[in-house]
């Protein structure tokens, strides 16, 4: 009999699809609005979505929405643009230096695991209550994986690279400058998602302790009033943060990084 | 430049790898070695190149490299070595960035390696867009850039296919012949090694030892593949090698 020789290769190969991302959204929101118009999801369970947007809306005619989330964008801002800066710097030289490597990675290994908001009390007697403390809780929580994510990076920088800068007679300096640093920074950009992800719950974390106005102590206040509408219309602030940040990463690795294969 | 190579020998720990290697490398040849895997070629020219201290013994410059050369040892990888990020021309510009040269005189250095290495239409190519022939007439293109006193060529045509071998060969030659370089050219590949080797090489396995110094007398420009001098001499070399590549394969096993 003939017949054509069975197919079995094939898949694993993950493609993107436009718009099944933002599918996903809109059915789990549809679904919790009918729920909870049915009745089969009590008020108490999940506040109904359409509130949730009425309330952000309110939020922002009021104008508060912008005082919350100026404030809380300049912390996130200043802490992350300091702990991730410190990180790439400290990074960059366990990275190089055997010296820095030996001394570093152990403190680096201490410090990864501390709960950073534990230390919030700390960081006030240190920097006082205001902004300042903020920015070294989310500084310090940023600095950690971005020194880990960094000196992988590094590490993995193609040594065939270096070998042949240096049989040119290249200085270490520009070695470190036209190869090191664009070679690790695909893994320093992704290591900047991690990061800024852990920025964002520091942030939130940071303004439920000590803060009248951000979106973290919007949400403290809502809580506390069991109020589900104006704390979930707070979530979705944080969310859509995390997704604006996320994008502005892709924008980022396109532009940077279209030389990879 | 003359070089030579004065009773080089090297450990990695307990292992010998090379073992009392003496060799003359005169000005404007090709001196090409072979060798079974791992019998220490790549590391013998990495040696004349610099990059690395042999146990005992030294490469020795006899006369002084043209002044206008701005890297007298100058390397051609096998897996070609270009940064991904930069495209054609601005790899070859990295290599001359660090000399202090106007950007009026790099730009003019790298047009006419560009030229001269058929690449000028492809200045702006990233390497992910170029085929491995191409890319290593970019890594050809960069060695011209620096005017080397001596090239170190590690097996730079194993990486391709047969068709662009060939091509590539042919480029090589026609450099050579506008304007006779000194070379040292390692390979695995014989019928490279007769082309393009004024003298050849042959080196034992692991501790590596010089077996036999071929020269050839037909002029480089003259030889065509299947020449019977050429074969000839292509399977002496075989001959000695054979033996030493089965040995060296068993050696790989245990």
């Amino acid at each position: 009999m003939i017949r054509p020789v069975p197919f079995r290769g094939g898949g694993f190969r993950p493609k993107r699809i436009r718009g099944v991302g933002a599918l996903v959204f809109v059915c789990l929101i549809l679904f919790a609005e009918w729920g909870t118009r049915a009745g089969w999801i009590s008020n108490l369970t999940l506040p109904r979505p359409s509130d949730v947007a009425r309330t952000l809306f309110d939020l922002a005619a009021s104008g508060l929405l912008w005082t919350h989330l100026s404030l809380s964008l300049a912390r996130l801002g200043i802490g992350a643009f300091l702990g991730a800066g410190a990180g790439i710097v400290v990074g960059l030289m366990i990275g190089l230096s055997s010296v820095m490597r030996s001394g570093l990675i152990p403190l680096v290994a201490a410090l990864f695991p501390i709960p950073k908001i534990a230390l919030l009390p700390l960081f006030v007697i240190w920097f006082g209550i205001d902004e300042t403390s903020k920015y070294a809780l989310i500084a310090f929580g940023t600095f950690t994986p971005t020194v880990v994510s960094t000196y992988g990076a590094v590490d993995n920088v193609d040594r065939s690279l270096i070998r042949m800068a240096q049989s040119f007679g290249i200085s270490t300096k520009s070695i470190i400058r036209k190869i090191v640093l664009p070679g690790a920074m695909p893994g320093i950009l992704s290591g900047l998602r991690v990061s800024l992800a852990i920025a964002i719950i520091l942030l939130t974390a940071a303004e439920m302790i000590g803060a009248e106005y951000g979106v973290g102590a919007y949400i403290l206040e809502a809580g506390s009033l069991y109020d589900l509408e104006r704390l979930f219309a707070g979530v979705t602030i944080l969310s859509m943060l995390g997704v604006a940040l996320s994008i502005c990463l892709s924008l980022i690795e396109a532009r940077v990084l279209g030389w990879r294969v | 430049m003359d070089l030579r190579i004065d009773a080089l020998t090297h450990r990695y720990g307990e292992t010998e790898v090379l073992n009392d290697i003496n060799l003359d490398i005169p000005d404007g040849q090709i001196v090409c070695i072979v060798g079974p895997s791992g019998c220490g070629k790549s590391t013998l020219l990495r040696f004349i190149g610099g990059l690395e201290r042999p146990t005992s013994g030294q490469v020795l410059q006899l006369s002084e490299p043209n002044p206008d050369s701005l890297n007298p040892f100058t390397f051609v990888f096998q897996d070609f070595a270009l940064l991904p990020w930069r495209s054609a021309a601005n790899n070859v510009r990295l290599v001359l960035e660090d000399h202090g040269l106007e950007k009026k005189e790099i730009d003019k250095i790298v047009s006419d390696v560009l030229a001269r290495t058929k690449l000028s239409d492809f200045a702006d190519a990233l390497p992910k867009n170029l085929s491995g022939g191409m890319k290593q007439r970019v890594a050809i293109a960069r060695a011209l850039a620096v005017r080397p006193a001596v090239w170190l060529m590690d097996e730079p045509l194993s990486a391709l296919d047969a068709q662009t071998r060939e091509l590539l060969m042919d480029d090589l030659i026609g450099l050579w012949t506008r304007q006779p370089f000194t070379a040292v050219y390692v390979t695995h590949n014989l019928s490279e090694a007769v082309r393009l080797g004024h003298k050849i090489v042959v080196l034992s396995r692991r501790p590596g030892q010089i077996r036999k110094v071929i020269d050839i007398e037909i002029p480089i420009e003259q030889r065509q593949a299947g020449d019977p001098e050429l074969t000839r001499i292509e399977k002496q070399l075989w001959h000695l090698m054979k033996n030493e590549a089965v040995a060296a394969d068993q050696e790989l096993l245990k």
